[in-house]
C-alpha cells in the first residue's frame, strides 16, 4: 500500500448513518478478480437510476463535489460484509480519508490494509463540518503525524488514531512482509501446538 | 488458583505466536475457509509476491456465492463462471481442497464447516465473510476478514489482531413455545442496535442460549456481526460435543473422547469478568419481523412500524428507511403483504431449519401470486431433507426446492428480488438492494416465513400452529 501522511481535500458530507457495504458497492460488481476498476461503482444505487442514469438528487452527483477525497459520514459507517471491494471502491474513486463518529470493525480493518486514513471524531464536530460542506468549496487538510485536522481558516481540530495504525499508514507498511520477519516464531509455535 | 477466564480469553491466550508491546497481537489461524468472491485477488498477491499457501491442509474452499440453484451445468453469467474457474485454478496451484458446485460437500461455508467437524472448539477459524461468526457456535473463535487479511492468512497462516474485548450477551429464562433462535437474535439486534458490538467478541449465555439446539445457535452466532461484533460465540457443552462425534473431519474413538475434555474445559469459567454485559429477558421475546433497511429495524408480530414523532435520533434515515421500504408509519406488521419468499441463507438452511419450516407448510398451500424458494445450505442438507420427504412438503404447498447456494441472501446468482418486490426473508440483512436493486426485504424465522407464505401478509406463527389462522 501506499505511504499517507497527509492530505488535503475537497469535503463530501454524507450524512446518513450505518452506511453498509452494500451500500458501498453493490454484489453484482463482486465478480471481479482484480482490485481495481472499483471506483466507478462507489455507492452505485445511489448514484445511479435503474437504467444507468445519474440521479440528480444524490449530492455526490454534483459537479461542486467533483474531485472529492475527503468522505464525511455518521456513524458505523462500513457496516455489513468483509468485502475489501468497499474501500477499493472508496479509495479507487478518490477518497483518501474518511471521518465518522465511529467505524464497523472489518471495514476499519480493510480500509488501513488499503491506505485509507480513517478518523474516529466526535458527532458534533461532524454535524458542524457536514453543514460547512453542503455546498461544496469546503477543504479540510489532515496532517497524520500532528494527528491534526485543519479547515482553511486554520481552526484546528486534533484527533486520536491508534499509534500502531498510525505508523502503519505512513509508512505504507506490508503487513505480510512484517510478519514473515516472525516466521521463526510462526514455526516455533506450530511445532509446540502441532499444529 | 488462576484468575477466571473466558472462553475467549482461554482461546486468545492458546493462540499468541508473537506480542510487542503497542502492536497488535500475532494470532495462529486453525482454520482458513475459502469462497470465490472474496479470495481471487488474495492468490493473485500471492503469485505477485512469489509467496506459497503455508498450510494448505489448514485451508479449505468450496463455492456458494455464486453457484445457480437450478440448472448447474449452466452458468449463464460469464463473469460468476470466470470467478469460479478462477478459485478452481488457484485451489489447483496451491494445493487445496476444494467442493466445487458438483462436489457432494458443496455448501454455503458456514454450512458445511460445522456439518464436516472442520468447525470445533477452541479452533481459530476465519473465512472471508463477515457471517464467519456463525461457528462460533462451537465455541470457536470464528471472524470475518477482507481479501488483505485473506491473502495473510493464506501466506502466514497467522493474523495482525488487536485482542477484542469481551462482551457477555446474557439471556434470562427460556423461549416461549413457537419462538425461535432467529427471533432472539433479531430482539437482541432491536434491543441493542447494530452496533453495539463493535470492538468486542461476544459471548451468549444463560438458560436459553444453553437450552437452543447447536442450529439455533448457529443463527443466534451467525447474527453477532449485524450486533457490531465480528465474532459471537458460546462456550462448549455436551450438547456440541454430541453433534461433533462422528463427522469427518474429528478424531475418531478414544482420541475423540479426549479431543472432547479439552474442548469442555474452554468453557468460561464461573466468575470470569467481561469487559460489558448486557441482559435480555427471552419470556419478553416475540417472534420478529424486520420493517426497516438495518437489522436493527425490528419488532414484534404484535408491533407497528415506528411513528417518526417517537423517533429520537436520526429521524431521517428512518424516514428513508420506510420510503424505501413502501411503509406508512404506525403500519401494523401483520397488514404488510408479501410477494416472495425465501427460506435460505448461512442463517437458516440446515436441516432443522427446513424441518421447522416445513412443519407450517404442511397440507397448505403458498398463497398465488407469490415465488416461494427453498435453498438447502448444502447438498448434504439437501439430500437428507429429500431423505425424510421435505422436498415433497415444500413443493406440494408450491415451493421451488433448490440445490444449495447462498443464493436470494444477496442475489450474487439469477435468485433477485425484482424492484418494489418484497421478500418474507429467512436470511440476516435488510440493507437496500440486498436482494436485488429495489428489492424489500424483511427478516424473519423460516416458520414465520412459512406461514407468511400460505397467509400472503406476515401472521404470528403461533397462533397460525394453534389453528386460530387458516
Amino acid at each position: 500500500m501506499e505511504a499517507i501522511k497527509e492530505h488535503k481535500g475537497l469535503v463530501f458530507p454524507l450524512n446518513r448513518t450505518n452506511v453498509d457495504t452494500d451500500q458501498i458497492i453493490p454484489k453484482q460488481f463482486l465478480k471481479r478478480i482484480e482490485r481495481t476498476g472499483f471506483g466507478q461503482f462507489v455507492f452505485y444505487n445511489w448514484r445511479f437510476d435503474d437504467n444507468g442514469n445519474k440521479r440528480e438528487d444524490f449530492a455526490l452527483n454534483k459537479s461542486q463535489f467533483a474531485g472529492t477525497s475527503v468522505l464525511l459520514a455518521g456513524e458505523n459507517f462500513g457496516c455489513g460484509s468483509s468485502r475489501e471491494h468497499a474501500p477499493w471502491a472508496l479509495l479507487d474513486f478518490g477518497f483518501k480519508v474518511i471521518i465518522a463518529p465511529s467505524f464497523a470493525d472489518i471495514f476499519y480493518n480493510n480500509a488501513l490494509k488499503n491506505g485509507i486514513i480513517l478518523i474516529k471524531m466526535e458527532e458534533s464536530q461532524i454535524t458542524e463540518w457536514m453543514k460547512e460542506a453542503e455546498n461544496g468549496a469546503f477543504y479540510l487538510s489532515i496532517d497524520l503525524e500532528k494527528q491534526e485536522i485543519q479547515d482553511d481558516e486554520g481552526n484546528a481540530v486534533h484527533f486520536d488514531i491508534p499509534s500502531y495504525h498510525k505508523e502503519k499508514l505512513i509508512n505504507g507498511w506490508d503487513d505480510i512482509a512484517l510478519t514473515l520477519l516472525n516466521e521463526d516464531k510462526i514455526k516455533a509455535y506450530e511445532e509446540a501446538t502441532q499444529a | 488458583m488462576s484468575k477466571p477466564k473466558t472462553v475467549i480469553e482461554k482461546i486468545w491466550e492458546k493462540h499468541v505466536v508473537h506480542q510487542e508491546e503497542d502492536k497488535p497481537d500475532l494470532i495462529y489461524i486453525d482454520q482458513h475457509l475459502v469462497h470465490e468472491v472474496t479470495s481471487p485477488q488474495a492468490f493473485e498477491g500471492l503469485r505477485l509476491n512469489n509467496r506459497k499457501v503455508r498450510r494448505p491442509d489448514l485451508t479449505f474452499a468450496t463455492m456458494d456465492h455464486n453457484v445457480p440453484t437450478k440448472n448447474r451445468d449452466v452458468v449463464k453469467d460469464e463473469i460468476s463462471r470466470k470467478q469460479m474457474e478462477t478459485l478452481r485454478k488457484n485451489c489447483e496451484d496451491f494445493g487445496i481442497k476444494l467442493a466445487d458446485m458438483f462436489h457432494p460437500d458443496q455448501g454455503i461455508v458456514h454450512v458445511i464447516g460445522p456439518q464436516l467437524g472442520l468447525t470445533q472448539p477452541g479452533k481459530t477459524i476465519v473465512c472471508g465473510d463477515s457471517h464467519t461468526s456463525t461457528h462460533g457456535a462451537f465455541g470457536a473463535l470464528a471472524f470475518g476478514i477482507g481479501t488483505s487479511e485473506v491473502e495473510h492468512v493464506l501466506a502466514t497462516q497467522t493474523l495482525m489482531q488487536e485482542k477484542p474485548k469481551t462482551l457477555n450477551v446474557h439471556v434470562k429464562g427460556d423461549l416461549g413455545p413457537g419462538v425461535t433462535a432467529k427471533d432472539l437474535i433479531l430482539a437482541i439486534i432491536a434491543k441493542f442496535g447494530v452496533k453495539f458490538g463493535t470492538g468486542y467478541v461476544m459471548e451468549y449465555t444463560g438458560e436459553a442460549i444453553r437450552n437452543l439446539s447447536m442450529e439455533g445457535r448457529m443463527t443466534v452466532c451467525n447474527m453477532s456481526i449485524e450486533g457490531g461484533a465480528r465474532a459471537g460465540l458460546i462456550s462448549p457443552d455436551e450438547k456440541t460435543v454430541e453433534y461433533l462425534r462422528g463427522r469427518e473431519y474429528v478424531p475418531k474413538g478414544e482420541a475423540f473422547d479426549k479431543k472432547a475434555e479439552e474442548w469442555l474445559a474452554l468453557a468460561t469459567d464461573e466468575d470470569a469478568v467481561y469487559d460489558k454485559t448486557v441482559v435480555i429477558n427471552a419470556e419478553e421475546v416475540e417472534p420478529q419481523v424486520s420493517w426497516g433497511t438495518n437489522p436493527s429495524m425490528c419488532v414484534p408480530i404484535s408491533g407497528t412500524t415506528p411513528s417518526l414523532e417517537s423517533v429520537k435520533e436520526h429521524k431521517e434515515d428512518v424516514k428513508r428507511a420506510l420510503e424505501y421500504m413502501g411503509l406508512e408509519e404506525n403500519q401494523p406488521i401483520t397488514s404488510i403483504e408479501i410477494d416472495h419468499v425465501f427460506i435460505g441463507s448461512c442463517t437458516n438452511s440446515r436441516l432443522r431449519d427446513l424441518q421447522n419450516a416445513a412443519e407450517i407448510i404442511k397440507g397448505k398451500k403458498v398463497k398465488d401470486g407469490i415465488k416461494a424458494i427453498v435453498v438447502p445450505g448444502s447438498f448434504t442438507v439437501k439430500l437428507e431433507a429429500e431423505k425424510l420427504g421435505i422436498d415433497k412438503i415444500f413443493i406440494d404447498a408450491g415451493f421451488e426446492w433448490r440445490d444449495s447456494g447462498c443464493s436470494m441472501c444477496l442475489g450474487m446468482n439469477d435468485d433477485i428480488v425484482p424492484a418494489g418486490g418484497r421478500c418474507a426473508s429467512t436470511s440476516n440483512r435488510n440493507f437496500e438492494g440486498r436482494q436485488g436493486n429495489g428489492a424489500r426485504t424483511h427478516l424473519v424465522s423460516p416458520e414465520m416465513a412459512a406461514a407468511a407464505a400460505v397467509e400472503g401478509h406476515f401472521v404470528d406463527v403461533r397462533k397460525f400452529k394453534s389453528g386460530v389462522l387458516s
